[in-house]
């Protein structure tokens, strides 16, 4: 019996529902309605340039934001006892279980005008703020949505650091911030770049939060704009869609070898290290 | 450093928890106001089963997921098992292929399979936006995450304890099922449970490609959400909410007590 046969169901279900649709998207992208060859989709891609420009921005913003909130709080985690461990993974995990669309809406009821946090500043005589529909809200949404995916693969790499080369560290009379820096981000290159793709592509792409916690006066977000073009107008602009969607697929493929360079390098520390 | 680091853990937990418990207590509002509370009541849940567009939508999440994570598991197993037995330019494209869904944007994948549903549709007038194709576009995302946890229970296998059951005169299915299978079981389950969940929350896919006559959760929420939402859906959600986490203390707390009973025993 030959194994290798066994994969056929898969490969013939990725080319029908996987590889073709990715060349229906091309084939969209170069024909007009009638399905007859043309480059016209393609200067539309500068009319919604503002709209890249935007995602990417609020994409980089809500990436690094993620970054710097995950970070401790994923090595704290891998420091604990192997049953803390366990737990406390088990709690970053368990917001993802609750629909993401009906937390976002529960996310804008706290932050809305007459919401909880207003009213918690006003108890504390502090000025009531304004979020909604600014671009603040979009990146605090994004922020709330996608933390986990930065918390989960950091904290996989860092409960591999072994705690004695810490001690290490510190007794050859490191301090804390030369540990920091010098021994454990450089061993948690791999999560760090994998947290950033994890958090980065879905916030560039997502419409549904700025959708929700967006406004008028903030820039439409392109997975906005594109989903409009498929869903929202009739009749649909399938065409000009399937450009744009390109475009985006390959800004994000881009995005992640430029990671995948970095992650390169640390592999090659690792070996030299070894 | 020590209460220090923990204040910041806890702070970061109230910001991810803030909005599930909002949701959960105005579930039992007795008005349908998401920011003023004006007396405890069930009358959210009552009419949940009422309701019985929200239902036939729980029927198709349900079916969908289960389903699409029944499929996916017996695709992605039997192309797991298959991959691994390729060698080199051959596994690494079935790989590459294998990584498409989990890398591009959702956004992407949902406009590309509803493309090619469109294309079907006007070539053949076959695949209209519904059940079948919410199916299809479930099973595609969801067969990598099956692969992806059985591969590596694959790696770990010592081949010779499979070829030494073929020497003793096992016959091969039945040296797979009684040397193969046992160690592969906890990747299988774990990827058949990570393509349910997988498919129990997903909205983009879910909304480029589902038509008016099956609609999952998720888009009808989104739909819910131009208008003010029912407070129906947020107790369904607390129920559903309720009882994954209720699942997941249960594996929690017998995987903590295996941990205890095998540091004793070692």
């Amino acid at each position: 019996m030959n194994k290798k046969r066994l994969a056929a169901p898969f490969g013939l279900w990725m080319l029908l529902f996987t590889v073709i649709p990715l060349g229906m998207v091309l084939w969209f992208a170069l024909t007009d309605d009638a399905g007859n060859f043309t480059l016209q989709n393609l200067p539309k891609i500068a009319e919604y340039s503002d709209s890249f420009w935007y995602s990417l921005y609020v994409g980089a913003l809500s990436t690094f934001l993620c970054l710097i909130l995950a970070y401790p709080l994923a090595f704290s985690i891998s420091r604990r006892s192997e049953r803390a461990q366990r737990t406390l993974v088990m709690l970053v995990m368990l917001p993802m279980w609750m629909n993401s669309l009906l937390r976002i809406t529960a996310l804008k009821s706290i932050i809305s005008e007459k919401g909880f946090l207003n009213r918690l500043l006003e108890l504390a005589g502090l000025p009531t703020q304004h979020m909604m529909g600014t671009t603040g809200a979009i990146v605090l949404g994004m922020v709330f949505d996608f933390l986990p995916f930065m918390v989960l693969p950091l904290y996989s790499v860092m409960t591999k650091i072994d705690g004695r080369v810490l001690e290490a560290a510190q007794d050859l009379g490191a301090n804390a911030f030369q540990v920091l820096f010098r021994v454990v981000l450089p061993l948690s290159v791999p999560g760090i770049t994998a947290g950033i793709t994890m958090v980065f592509v879905p916030s560039v792409s997502s419409f549904v939060v700025s959708k929700l916690l967006g406004s008028a006066q903030t820039t439409t977000m392109i997975g906005e704009v594109i989903e409009f073009l498929f869903k929202g107008s009739a009749p649909p602009y399938y065409n000009v869609g399937a450009v744009l969607s390109l475009v985006l697929m390959v800004l994000m493929l881009l995005c992640m070898a430029v990671m995948s360079v970095f992650d390169k390098d640390s592999d090659e520390m690792e070996g030299m290290m070894a | 450093m020590k209460t220090l680091s923990k204040v910041y853990n806890g702070l970061i937990f109230a910001f991810l928890y803030a909005p599930i418990v909002v949701l959960i207590v105005f579930s039992f509002n007795s008005t349908s106001s998401r920011v003023k509370w004006s007396g405890f009541s069930l009358r959210w849940y009552e009419k949940l089963f009422g309701n019985a567009e929200i239902l036939d939508c729980l029927k198709v999440t349900l079916e969908i997921a289960l389903l699409s994570a029944l499929i996916a598991t017996v695709i992605g197993v039997l192309s797991a098992l298959g991959i691994f037995a390729m060698n080199g330019k051959l596994r690494k494209a079935f790989l590459a292929v294998n990584n498409i869904p989990m890398v591009n944007p959702e956004i992407v994948t949902g406009i590309s399979l509803m493309l090619l549903f469109v294309f079907v549709y006007r070539s053949v007038g076959l695949l209209q936006p519904g059940f079948t194709t919410l199916l299809i576009a479930h099973i595609t995302f969801n067969i990598p995450y099956v692969i992806l946890q059985v591969m590596p229970k694959l790696r770990q296998l010592d081949p010779r304890l499979y070829e030494a059951a073929l020497d003793l005169g096992c016959p091969p299915t039945r040296a797979f099922c009684k040397v193969v299978l046992p160690e592969i079981v906890p990747g299988v389950l774990t990827g058949a449970l990570m393509a349910f969940t997988m498919s129990l929350d997903d909205f983009v896919i879910s909304y480029f490609n589902s038509g008016s006559s099956a609609q999952t959760l998720s888009v009808l929420i989104y739909n819910m959400t131009k208008k003010p939402i029912t407070p129906e859906i947020n107790a369904l959600s607390t129920l559903m909410f309720g009882s994954i986490m209720v699942l997941l203390l249960v594996i929690n707390i017998r995987q903590i007590k295996d941990m205890g009973q095998k540091a004793n025993r070692s």
